[in-house]
């Protein structure tokens, strides 16, 4: 049967119809979807985990173990599990182990632009890399093959426009792999230092090995065409290249590293001009010409942002149509309508204070005119930072906080609480608890009480938690309510130690029901007292200020900061 | 057949695209959509691609190469025009959805879209009001494509049901007329 498919589900298919027995993942804008589709198989026990370092320990633990493993992040999620990638390249796997990574080009919903392919290089990990869902899928189930011919984790890569995008994937039925037996392995698994000496030596020979193989592996392929131009490539880029350059020869590399340099030394010679085209670092140029073969690449083409059909036509053959978009006003991405963050931002933006950002839909508080945000780095990042304010600074407690959501707080936060208490720091900060993960599309998370399939477990209690590792200072508001959070902000600045606030109130769009929306009456001075709140469906036009009600959700918050009882609505 | 798909993050873009996916394919052709996801689709500009033929590569539309732009807010569809190829035509909602920087007042909501405009403006937001709530703005939309691109409605409307809650299903069947008799 045929079936449109997003990249991402086809992944997940694809380990599905490989018999996956663990799923793992933290949530990561564009990887997210394969473990939410995983979800859904029954035969399959996935999870979310607290982040990507033990999403990847619980995929090593069940590979060992014996069990066909995916683990699943983005690339930077990679960064937070490299500790456990770089180490388990030498224990190797029993059952097969992927590890699905997903980079992000043109940075759609990151914090940078990296190339997980250099990464795989320095933890000597193969990388296969598709084009599409339908290769999405095959390469999966050929990744578990690898990992268990080759002994070794495997990484699929992929990227935004193959993880986000839909095309045709044929379903195929699962295959019923049984769990592995198991025996200790003290030399395998061990990893301590007479095992690791002897382990890396094997790494070596394998990764030359595989280099050798992979010369014939099917999914590295020449598509003849024009001897006057070739063109090596791999992932969504090889699909702009048929695209752009139809008579062109082709090398089309399933396996990104390690590299089959005979093929491509083959194809090299027969063209007359030979490019790599490939999005972000030059790493299979670098490898190539490493490798003595002579190609071009980033000479004509960019390292930052994703191609496109159109770039490669332009680049290759200097074909150059220019088009005039219109000037129009930018729309950035804003807080949405009835966000619970927007009540803590107006109060951070009005007491003037430094803000000591991290990762989620929050960092959206940097855009005016909220506009209160001073860094922002990688997730957990905003405590460790406030720290760091503290100690350059014996005044800056009086004036900055650190702002964090709950999904990640748990994911790298609590280590930054640990240390601001035991470091005895004065910092002030602020969990933004919306009750869910909400930027990666609202996955539960240890402090939901629900695991990924809904079923209601151990609710973690985020003030215990600040308690337990020190904090008396623990005190939660309702971000609704303006004037209790600018009092309670206050008072934490006041403190001379730790404080954290809980502001608790569960994000907007977990409310499925339909509004009316609110309305501005005739007691309406044009203050603009509301516009300050940022808040998308306040509308300063033609006619006043009015509210879409398309976008309103009721939250009230207009009503707070409105002297005049101008908008007219019920909070329910 | 190339399908630019214009917004602002929460309108329901997606929706559309996988409307028009399934039905492409249940018409026996290859599709590509891609899509946006994450942070840009809060409250941002958000642009969706769809691709039908007999057999598509890139899932990309570049610029100067849509046949149709399917446009949610007025000022998006604006931005995106020279997406369009010769020939090309927008069908978009006539609603206004003001971006931050005009809420702040850094900018202004440019005057005269309309007539910068190629193709055919629906108000969109009236209709969907009219079928019951703001929310079926998209399904207002999609009748109107249906209905501009002659596809056969019957299965089209079939994927648009099978592709939202049940409980909606009223709502979304009298925001598709209307927007079918709209054009």
């Amino acid at each position: 049967m045929k079936k449109l498919l997003l990249g991402d589900f086809a992944v997940a298919r694809g380990a599905w119809e490989a018999g996956v027995k663990v799923a793992a993942a933290y949530p990561g804008t564009p990887s997210t979807e394969i473990t939410e589709e995983l979800a859904r198989y029954d035969d399959v026990y996935s999870e979310w985990s607290p982040n990507e370092k033990v999403a990847l320990e619980v995929g090593i633990g069940a590979s060992i173990r014996g069990a066909r493993t995916i683990v699943s992040m983005k690339h930077v999620g990679l960064n937070v599990a490299c500790d456990p990638l770089f180490t388990a390249s030498y224990t190797g796997v029993n059952g097969g182990l992927v590890v699905a990574v997903a980079d992000d080009p043109s940075v759609f919903s990151s914090q940078n632009e990296q190339d997980t392919r250099l990464t795989a290089v320095s933890a000597q990990v193969p990388v296969l890399e598709p084009s599409d869902s339908r290769e999405a899928k095959d390469f999966t189930k050929l990744a578990f093959e690898l990992s268990e011919k080759y002994d070794t984790p495997v990484i699929l890569r992929i990227t935004t426009r193959v993880a986000h995008s839909q095309s045709l994937v044929e379903l195929c039925d699962r295959e019923e792999i049984p769990v592995k037996a198991y025996e200790r392995n003290i030399a395998k698994y061990v990893m301590m230092p007479a095992n690791a000496r002897v382990k890396h030596v094997v790494v070596e020979e394998r990764t030359a090995k595989l280099s050798e193989d992979s010369d014939n592996f099917a999914i590295n392929r020449i598509e003849e065409g024009s001897k006057e131009l070739g063109i090596i490539c791999a992932g969504g880029v090889y699909q702009y290249v048929k695209e752009a350059l139809p008579e062109a020869s082709v090398l089309k590399l399933g396996t990104v590293w390690p590299l089959p340099y005979k093929l491509i030394e083959k194809f090299a010679k027969s063209v007359k001009r030979c490019i790599v085209a490939e999005e972000l670092a030059p790493h299979l140029e670098t490898q190539i010409k490493a490798h003595g073969i002579a190609v071009e690449g980033k000479n004509i083409f960019p390292r930052c942002g994703e191609f496109s059909a159109k770039l490669i036509r332009e680049k290759v053959l200097g074909e150059s149509v220019k088009v005039e978009p219109a000037a129009v006003p930018a729309r950035p991405p804003v807080l949405c309508a009835g966000c619970p963050h927007r009540g803590v931002f107006y109060v951070l933006s009005k007491l003037k204070l430094n803000v000591l950002g991290d990762i989620g839909c929050y960092t959206l508080g940097a855009v005016p005119p909220l506009g209160s945000m001073d860094a922002v780095v990688c997730m957990g990042a905003s405590i460790g930072m406030a720290v760091g304010f503290d100690k350059a600074d014996p005044e800056a407690h009086k004036h900055s906080v650190a702002v964090i959501g709950d999904s990640t707080f748990i994911h790298s936060g609590i280590t930054g609480l640990i240390d601001a208490v035991y470091n005895k720091a004065k910092v002030t900060v602020v969990i933004l608890d919306n009750r869910t993960t909400g930027m990666t599309g609202h996955q539960n998370h240890p402090a939901t009480g629900k695991t990924i399939k809904n079923e209601p477990t151990y609710e973690l209690d985020l003030a215990e938690v600040c308690r337990a590792v020190g904090v008396s200072d623990v005190v939660t508001v309702d971000p609704g309510d303006l004037a209790a959070t600018e009092k309670a902000v206050k008072a934490a600045l006041a403190n001379e130690g730790v404080s954290v606030v809980i502001a608790k109130k569960p994000c907007a769009l977990l409310t499925k029901r339909l509004y009316k929306g609110f309305r501005v009456n005739e007691k309406c001075k044009k203050c603009k007292a509301c516009l300050k709140l940022g808040c998308p469906a306040i509308v300063n036009g033609k006619e006043g200020i009015t509210i879409d009600v398309s976008l309103c959700t009721e939250c009230g918050l207009c009503q707070g900061v409105c002297k005049f009882g101008a908008i007219d609505g019920e909070v329910k | 057949m190339d399908i630019l798909i214009v917004g602002v993050g929460g309108q329901g873009t997606l929706l559309a695209s996988r409307v028009l996916g399934k039905y492409a394919l249940d018409k026996g052709y290859d599709v590509k959509l891609s899509e946006v996801h994450g942070m840009a689709q809060r409250g941002g500009s958000v642009m969706t691609y769809v691709r039908i033929g007999e057999k598509i590569s890139s899932p990309i539309i570049d610029e100067g190469g849509a046949d149709l732009i399917l446009a949610f807010e007025k000022l998006e569809a604006l931005r995106y025009a020279h997406y369009l190829k010769e020939g090309g035509e927008t069908l978009y909602s006539t609603q206004e959805i003001m971006p931050m920087p005009v809420v702040t007042g850094a900018a202004e909501y440019p005057q005269g879209i309309e007539a910068k405009l190629k193709g055919t403006g629906i108000d969109a937001l009236s209709l969907a009001l009219e079928a019951g709530n703001a929310k079926s703005a998209n399904a207002v939309m999609l009748g109107a494509l249906c209905k501009k691109m002659n596809f056969d409605r019957e299965p089209f409307e079939a994927a648009l049901l099978a592709s939202i809650p049940q409980k909606t299903a009223e709502m979304n069947k009298k925001a598709f007329e209307l927007g079918y008799a709209a054009v």
